[in-house]
């Protein structure tokens, strides 16, 4: 099974009753090989946010969970990404608590997205894939410091396009979304982190910004994940041409989204052939 | 300025123009047609100086106008201070940087809300030491959480899709501005993403909109009336 037939089977379009059919049926089938259980301990979720979900139809929770499901496959994969470095010894000792705190933050949104999922939306959470963070023998992340950094800052800048183009796909729950900003600003700080980590050592010239659509020293690999970053016009207003600020720093100053399909694509890289499914 | 309270939003929207917004695919196509909507009076200056934000989406729009005008009149002054002159190669670049991305913020927004836009809004930094790196920075770190902390607590409020999404393009960077200045303030550390800032869930704090122009009234001498704002 790969990522995207994944996140197809739980993130459908639920406009016509036939694909509502279709999705709440492989719905069942996922709940038949999921290990997962719903009774998430997780004390640390305000009660005020558990009560004050919105009463939306059932089409909305069932598109609301595709989104939230989507959200979730990418925290467990940034999750074990930093737990599997930091269980390696690959990470410097003296930037260590730079990962801890951003695995702190990534376990922290597996959580909740599976406490929101399970027990306030009553869908499944995703259960976690088995990923294979070396591509096939490719990379060596968990032996080579900068190759971890170099993964590490693809996986933040993806995080950040990622939940920005879901925005608009959650807007009809206040606090669905307003959690999912909440989250994607945290996933902006860690990129920047990391991006400037990585130039302060000498393996990049990136600011915590993305210039243009470059990937820096980052593998070939990643340039889907800088893609249309260059990206100058908002709401047909050219910026560049606006204010004659040069168009490196006008691409800086907006991040772009990017579609569920394109993150899958990126992040389907990273997924083991060998699935329990 | 007022003092207006915010009260809680209601946190299901079964509003029929935002409905009517999303399943229209509001389209727009430049300067001064990205709101549907008028209210140039609410948003005109009145002859005492004051300015109102206006209501709806144009209300929200000029509420980031203000505190984009607020980020790129900061680094304006930055920029011709004792601090800057003397800086570090790498301050010097993050600083230019924002500088030049608060300025396109800040114009982006004036040309987008076009006749809706409020006033230049006349600033107070006299409690800043541009010529202290200390002051500075940490004006900035205030500056870059508070609009991170605006921008996530206004989304909600947004009913056009096109509008949230562009206030997220814009969002995410201030994030990594904030991120930025708080490692010159501390370097590698963990206070780029702090516990000050980052709850037990992960999620970043959100302001409303009283307490976002509360905290920049301390930089601003224009009276900002926001009572058309939802609430």
């Amino acid at each position: 099974m790969n990522l995207i037939k994944l996140l197809d089977s739980i993130c459908p379009d639920t406009n016509t009753s036939e694909e509502k059919d279709r999705f709440y049926s492989r719905r069942d089938a996922f709940r038949q090989f999921g290990d997962f259980s719903k009774k998430v301990a997780l004390g640390a979720v305000p009660l005020s946010i558990l009560t004050a979900m919105p009463k939306v139809a059932k089409a909305d929770t069932a598109s609301l969970i595709g989104v939230l499901n989507y959200a979730l496959t990418l925290e467990h994969l940034e999750y074990r990404y930093y737990q599997l470095a930091l269980d390696s010894g690959v990470i410097l000792a003296a930037e260590r608590p730079i990962f801890q705190k951003i695995r702190d933050h990534e376990l922290a949104h597996v959580r909740f997205l599976q406490e929101v999922i399970g027990n306030v939306l009553n869908g499944n959470p995703v259960p976690e894939p088995n990923f294979d963070f070396t591509v096939g023998g490719a990379f060596s992340p968990f032996t080579d410091y900068p190759t971890f950094l170099a993964l590490a800052q693809a996986f933040e800048d993806t995080g950040v396009r990622a939940y920005k183009g879901q925005a608009g796909n959650v807007m009809e729950s206040d606090v669905v979304l307003t959690a999912a900003l909440s989250i994607h600003s945290v996933e902006a700080r860690h990129a920047s982190m990391v991006r400037r980590l990585r130039t302060k050592k000498g393996l990049d010239t990136q600011k915590g910004w993305i210039t243009n659509a470059s990937r820096g020293t980052l593998p070939a690999a990643t340039q889907a994940i800088y893609a249309g970053e260059e990206n100058v016009t908002h709401a047909g207003v050219n910026v560049n041409t606006l204010t004659q600020i040069d168009v490196g720093a006008v691409s800086e100053a907006w991040d772009e989204p990017l579609s569920m399909n394109q993150v899958l694509d990126i992040a389907g890289l990273f997924l083991s052939t060998n699935q329990a499914g | 300025m007022k003092n207006e309270l915010i009260k809680p939003k209601g946190l299901v929207k079964e509003n029929p123009r935002r409905q009517f917004l999303k399943m229209g695919g509001l389209t727009v196509a430049g300067a001064g047609l990205l709101l549907m909507g008028c209210n140039d009076e609410d948003s005109m200056p009145d002859m005492s100086g004051k300015v109102n934000l206006g209501s709806g989406d144009t209300g929200i729009l000029n509420y980031a106008y203000a505190l984009e005008q607020l980020e790129a009149a900061f680094y304006a002054q930055v920029m011709m201070g004792g601090f800057f002159a003397n800086a570090n190669a790498e301050e010097k670049t993050i600083f230019g940087d924002l500088e030049k991305h608060e300025r396109a913020h800040r114009e982006f927004f004036k040309v987008a809300l076009g006749a809706n836009a409020i006033a230049d809004l006349e600033v107070d930094f006299s409690s800043i030491d541009f010529s202290n790196r200390t002051s500075v920075l940490a004006a900035a770190k205030t500056f870059e959480d508070l609009g991170v902390a605006a921008y996530n607590g206004a989304g909600q409020f947004l009913e056009s899709a096109d509008l949230l999404l562009i206030a997220g393009k814009i969002v995410s960077v201030e994030a990594r501005h904030a991120a930025a200045i708080r490692d010159l303030i501390n370097p590698n550390s963990v206070d780029f993403a702090g516990d000050d800032l980052i709850d037990a869930n992960g999620l970043e704090r959100t302001l409303n909109f009283q307490q976002v122009l509360t905290a920049a009234s301390a930089f601003v001498k224009t009276e900002i009336d926001f009572s058309g704002l939802p609430s």
